[in-house]
This record gives structure tokens, C-alpha cells and sequence, in this order.
């Protein structure tokens, strides 16, 4: 657990640090759409029931609410996938390159 | 029936006050049904199939780090398909298309609860989880702490949460045996237990892991042919299943929007951030992270993992939907003496197997019931495998042998802790079977985000925490979480026998006091702590960053 060579030369890389900062807030930014999406949606069904209960069209059955519910599923499930593909391609690609150069 | 039926009625009135009386009328202990051979046959055949599976893992389970992690080398898309396996529990398949059948939207607001938990594991745990951790979450917590109160305290939790969650599956299973197969209560507690110590035992992860993908497969599987049915039923237009659905439920257009669901907003806050936060202070779902070899496999085990749950989801509202549609035309074969006012046969969470009968008859009903159970003991397994890790590694291997100790030997506490957890749950689930165990799903999501997710999360991503200040939180967390959750209605008054309106904690969830209170006192505990001790912690936090940012020095596959 002791720091080694390449974590100095890590820690002490501008880039690191940059790298680090800049994944942060993405992450962060996902997590605040994510708990967006789920407790706007929550607090529309606490304070806002007529408005999910209206229909989509006159005439129609189906209620706002059920393309709404549905949407936070998928927007979920998408937030996820949109995260994980940068995450793995651009994110990791950096990081290889600060390890790369710390252990040169 | 009772049991599950009390599980999915009282976890909803904890989402949505109200909820439980419209749930349907509470039918009392289930009576057992006729035998059904066909789902008798079709568990048999899975058993035996998984059985055959951990014949093969057995002789890949050699050393500890095999029996933890797989050897670390499952594909992030198979974890995915068993964290899912994980975490679709036969509540949330009967107990959700149950809700949708009964109430219509407000089974998809309820349903939702359950999938916002991944997005925060994804984002802010996934990779950092895997790069610090070897065998259990414990090891992450306490990657630059003093290692005997934090993994003590991190194995309490795991084995607190991990009981209580044990309780509600082991009773479930046998109320849903007598209704699925027509078999006693009893045969249910020992064929859980014994089968799902067997995968366990001599499997371990590889064992456990290959059982919840295939059960994830054939619940997807299944659920997805009924949703389809439903969808060619009204030609594949979601509008006309609507307009047939207001025209025969009782509740009409009622079912079209939010019913009696949220009325208190604070609760409603509450149990939504017990979901959220709680999924990630799961122990036998965090313990899934260190069976792949990579954080780019972890990241891509959530990512899968979400996409299978909030697809089930979709399925099961379909298919709630559907059962409200579908069932009617028969009223005499799926309803309680063919009278619709008295409710479907079993209670209310039968929607889903009475609509695999209507869709695909008698031998898809086997299947279908078959893979309801199947789902228990899959559960089962990955929570007695987390239990048995946190005695063997944190408990005797780390805390009480401080880590000088041969894999043979903790391999061996391992099966040994398996054991004695199989006869644990047999002897619980047969202690509760009279019970109401409905508040305690709920609980263990309560402690897990009130306890195991503040210290994991602080210990992780703050450098001035220290142990002190971990423990103390985390053990305020966790004593807080019970402790309200005792005085609320769903305790206080439903499993106690205290009078209507007497419960002292007026909200359905502890979660957002319990798991605030965590918080803060990690935070000031830590910040007075000015020891020698919490010195070199902090001191310690650059080298944990590198690791678990980029995954210099991560644990890796273990090599054969």
C-alpha cells in the first residue's frame, strides 16, 4: 500500500489530477440527471396527479404518465450506457497514457 | 401466499401510503393448492441442470479467491445477466405485474423505485470498487484504515442485511410453494436451503454466478414471451390494450393514472433514496464486482445489468396489463369460484402465473411457476455466499488471523460459514413462517444505505475520513435505521400488535434521517479526530486515489 514509483510520478502528473477532475464532474453531472429524472417524476405523482392522469390526445385511454414512466426507465437505462461508452473509450484512453508515461 | 403477499403489500405502503388496502384484501395463511407435476418436473430439471453445472465448478473452486470471485475472470455481460439474476427477486416479478394488475400506473411508479439504485453504482462506485476491492466490500472500506473495527463493523453490516433480506426470501419461498407446486411449507425451507447450499458449498461464486444467469435467462425468457402474447392479443397496440383494460377493471379510467400511491412527500423521498442509495450498500451485489477482471468490465456489468432490470420492468407492467385483460375472459379457471368481485385464485400476486396459463398453458404454467422458485433460490445463494465472505475473509481471515493465514484454511472457514448460513436460514425461514415479515426487504435496503453505503462512500472519495470517524457514522447509521424503522407503522403497529396510530416514527422510511445522520457524524467524528492514527489515514488517501482512479495495482484475475 506504500506509494511506489509510477503512483508518484502519477500523483505528481498535471494531468492526473486534471484527468481525475474532469471525470468527477461528469460522473456527477450523470448522477444529478439520473436523481433529476427519478424524483421529478416522484414529486409529479406527490404533487401533480391530474397532470400524469391526462390523456395524450382527446380521445385517447392512454395517460401522459405512461410514455413519462416508461421514459424514466429508458432514460435511465440510456444515462447509463451514455456514461459507461465514455467512460471506456475516451477516459480510459487517457488514463492508459498517464500510466504509460509514469512508467517510462 | 400470505407472506408474499404481505412482502409486495407492506414494501408498497412504504413507498405509497394507501397502497396496501388497495392491494387487495389480505386472504389469510395460504392453503395449499393441488400438486402441480408439471412445475414440479420443470424445477427438477433446473435443479438438476444447475446442480450438474456446479459439479463443474467444483473443480474450479480450489483456493479462496476462486470460492469469492470466480477466479476473476466472468465477462462484464455474464455479470450483468447475474446481477440481474441478483436482484429480480419473485416479489418483484408476482409482486410488481401483481400491483400493475390491481392498481394499473401505480405498479410502474413503484417499479421505477427499483431501478434509480443503478445509475449511482455505475457513476460513482463501479470502477472504484473494483480497483480497491479483492473478495468483499470490506475491503474496500477499509483499504488505508485499521483493519479490526472497520471490518468488523463492515461484516455486521453484511450480515445484518443480508439476514433480514434472507428472512423475507426463505419465507416467501415457502407460502409461494404451497400456491406454485402444491407442496408443503416445510418441503420449500429445506429444499432452499439444501440445494442452495450445495451450489454454494462446492461451487461458490463460479456455481452461484452460472445459477443467477440462467435464472435470468429463463425469467427474461419467460416474461418476455408473455409480454409478446399480450402484445399480439391486442395487436401490438399499447392504446387497445388500455382501452380493453378501462373497460373491464373495476377501477376503470382510475387505473390510467397515480392512485392513492404518494401522500406524504417525505416519505416518499425517504423510500426513494433507501432504493437509491441502499442498492449500492448491498453487500452481495458489491461483492459481484470483484468477479470481473477490469473496471471496464465492471462499468459494463451495470450498464448491462440496468438495461435487464429496467427491461423486466417494462415486461412486467405488459404484463400486469395483460393479466387484467386476458384473465377475465375465463373467469371460472383463474378466479376465485368464477366470481371476478372475489378476487383471482391464490391472491392478487398470481396475475403473472394465471396469465402464463392463459397465454401458454398448462406445461408454460410449470415453467413459469418453476422459475418463480427457481428466482428464491438464486437470491438465496448469492446472499449466503456474501454472509459466508464476510465471516471467512473479514471476520476470521482478517480480523482475527490479521491476514496470516493460507487459502486452504480460509477456504475451508468459508464452507464452513456456508453451512452454518444454510441451517441459519432453514431455521429462520421456519422460525417466521407465522410472521409478518413484510417491512423486511425494506430494512435491509434502510441499513445498507444508512450503514454499508456512507462508510464505503466516505472512505472512498474523502480524504480526511478516518477510521473512527467511519465506524462511529456507520454504526449510528445502522442502529438509527432499525431503530425507526421498529416505530413505524409497518413494525410498530403490524408486526407488534400495537394499537392503530400508536407508531412514534410517523413516515414509511427511515432512510433520509438515518442515512443523514451517518453522514454527519462520519464527518465530525473524523474532523475531531486528531490522532496519530488518523494522520497516517489521511496521509495514506493520495496512494488509495491512484488506485482507485486509474487501477494502478489493482487486485487481479487470480491465475491458475
Amino acid at each position: 500500500m506504500q506509494e511506489n514509483d509510477v503512483q508518484a510520478r502519477i500523483r505528481a502528473n498535471p494531468r492526473f489530477q486534471e484527468f481525475v477532475r474532469k471525470r468527477n464532474s461528469y460522473s456527477i453531472l450523470m448522477s444529478v440527471l439520473g436523481a433529476l429524472a427519478y424524483y421529478g417524476f416522484i414529486l409529479l405523482v406527490a404533487f401533480d396527479k391530474e397532470f400524469l392522469a391526462a390523456k395524450v390526445a382527446p380521445g385517447a385511454v392512454t395517460s401522459v404518465g405512461i410514455p413519462i414512466g416508461i421514459g424514466v426507465i429508458v432514460f435511465t437505462i440510456a444515462l447509463t450506457w451514455v456514461y459507461v461508452r465514455r467512460a471506456n473509450s475516451e477516459f480510459d484512453d487517457t488514463n492508459a497514457s498517464i500510466i504509460r508515461d509514469a512508467e517510462k | 401466499m400470505t407472506h408474499l403477499q404481505r412482502i409486495v403489500a407492506a414494501v408498497s405502503a412504504v413507498v405509497i401510503a394507501g397502497l396496501a388496502c388497495a392491494a387487495g384484501p389480505d386472504l389469510g395463511q395460504s392453503t395449499r393448492q393441488t400438486t402441480n407435476v408439471t412445475a414440479i418436473v420443470m424445477f427438477a430439471v433446473f435443479v438438476f441442470g444447475t446442480l450438474w453445472i456446479t459439479k463443474w465448478a467444483a473443480s474450479k473452486t480450489r483456493t479462496a479467491a476462486d470460492f469469492y470471485t470466480a477466479g476473476g475472470g466472468i465477462s462484464g455481460f455474464q455479470n450483468g445477466l447475474a446481477i440481474a439474476g441478483d436482484y429480480m427477486s419473485a416479489a418483484s416479478f408476482l409482486g410488481i405485474s401483481g400491483l400493475v394488475f390491481a392498481n394499473g400506473f401505480d405498479g410502474l411508479i413503484f417499479s421505477i423505485g427499483w431501478l434509480v439504485g443503478w445509475p449511482v453504482i455505475t457513476f460513482l462506485m463501479a470502477e472504484r470498487l473494483r480497483n480497491l476491492g479483492k473478495f468483499t466490500f470490506a475491503d474496500v472500506a477499509s483499504y488505508r484504515f485499521s483493519q479490526t473495527p472497520l471490518r468488523t463493523f463492515a461484516a455486521v453490516g453484511t450480515l445484518v442485511v443480508v439476514v433480514f433480506y434472507m428472512i423475507a426470501q426463505m419465507v416467501g419461498a415457502g407460502q409461494l410453494i404451497k400456491i406454485l407446486f402444491g407442496l408443503d411449507y416445510m418441503v420449500a425451507e429445506v429444499l432452499v436451503g439444501a440445494i442452495m447450499m450445495m451450489y454454494v458449498l462446492f461451487g461458490g461464486m463460479t456455481a452461484t454466478t452460472w445459477v443467477q444467469i440462467i435464472k435470468a435467462v429463463m425469467l427474461l425468457g419467460g416474461a418476455t414471451f408473455m409480454a409478446l402474447a399480450v402484445l399480439f392479443h391486442v395487436g401490438f397496440s399499447p392504446e387497445a390494450l388500455f382501452v380493453q383494460a378501462t373497460e373491464v377493471h373495476a377501477k376503470k379510467d382510475a387505473i390510467m393514472g397515480p392512485g392513492a400511491l404518494i401522500k406524504d412527500p417525505v416519505s416518499a423521498i425517504s423510500v426513494g433514496m433507501a432504493l437509491m442509495f441502499g442498492t449500492a450498500g448491498l453487500p452481495h451485489i458489491l461483492m459481484r464486482f470483484f468477479t470481473v477482471p477490469n473496471a471496464k468490465e465492471a462499468r459494463k456489468s451495470v450498464a448491462w445489468a440496468t438495461t435487464w432490470i429496467g427491461y423486466f420492468y417494462i415486461l412486467t407492467f405488459i404484463i400486469g396489463f395483460g393479466a387484467i385483460v386476458m384473465l377475465i375472459q375465463d373467469p371460472v379457471t383463474f378466479y376465485v369460484d368464477g366470481d371476478i368481485s372475489k378476487g383471482l385464485k391464490g391472491g392478487g400476486n398470481m396475475a403473472a402465473v394465471h396469465l402464463a396459463n392463459a397465454v401458454g398453458g398448462n406445461l408454460f404454467l410449470g415453467f413459469i411457476s418453476a422459475v418463480a422458485f427457481a428466482t428464491i433460490l438464486a437470491v438465496v445463494a448469492g446472499l449466503t455466499l456474501s454472509g459466508a465472505s464476510a465471516v471467512s475473509h473479514d471476520l476470521y481471515a482478517s480480523v482475527w488471523r490479521k491476514g496470516n493465514v493460507d487459502s486452504v484454511t480460509e477456504l475451508r472457514w468459508s464452507k464452513g460459514a456456508t453451512l452454518a448460513l444454510g441451517f441459519l436460514a432453514i431455521a429462520l425461514g421456519i422460525a417466521f413462517e407465522k410472521e409478518n415479515v413484510a417491512y423486511m426487504v425494506m430494512l435491509a435496503f434502510t441499513i445498507a444505505c444508512s450503514g454499508n453505503f456512507p462508510v464505503l462512500f466516505m472512505s472512498v472519495l474523502w480524504k480526511d475520513c478516518t477510521t473512527k470517524g467511519a465506524v462511529a457514522g456507520g454504526t449510528v447509521g445502522l442502529l438509527l435505521a432499525t431503530i425507526l424503522t421498529i416505530g413505524s407503522a409497518s413494525v410498530w403497529e403490524s408486526v407488534l400488535n400495537n394499537p392503530a396510530g400508536s407508531a412514534w416514527f410517523p413516515y414509511n422510511s427511515a432512510a433520509i434521517f438515518s442515512m443523514t445522520a451517518a453522514f454527519l457524524v462520519i464527518y465530525i467524528v473524523s474532523k475531531l479526530d486528531n490522532s496519530a492514527q488518523a494522520q497516517k489515514e489521511r496521509a495514506l488517501y493520495p496512494a488509495q486515489q491512484i488506485r482507485s482512479e486509474t487501477g494502478v495495482g489493482a487486485s487481479t484475475a487470480s491465475a491458475h
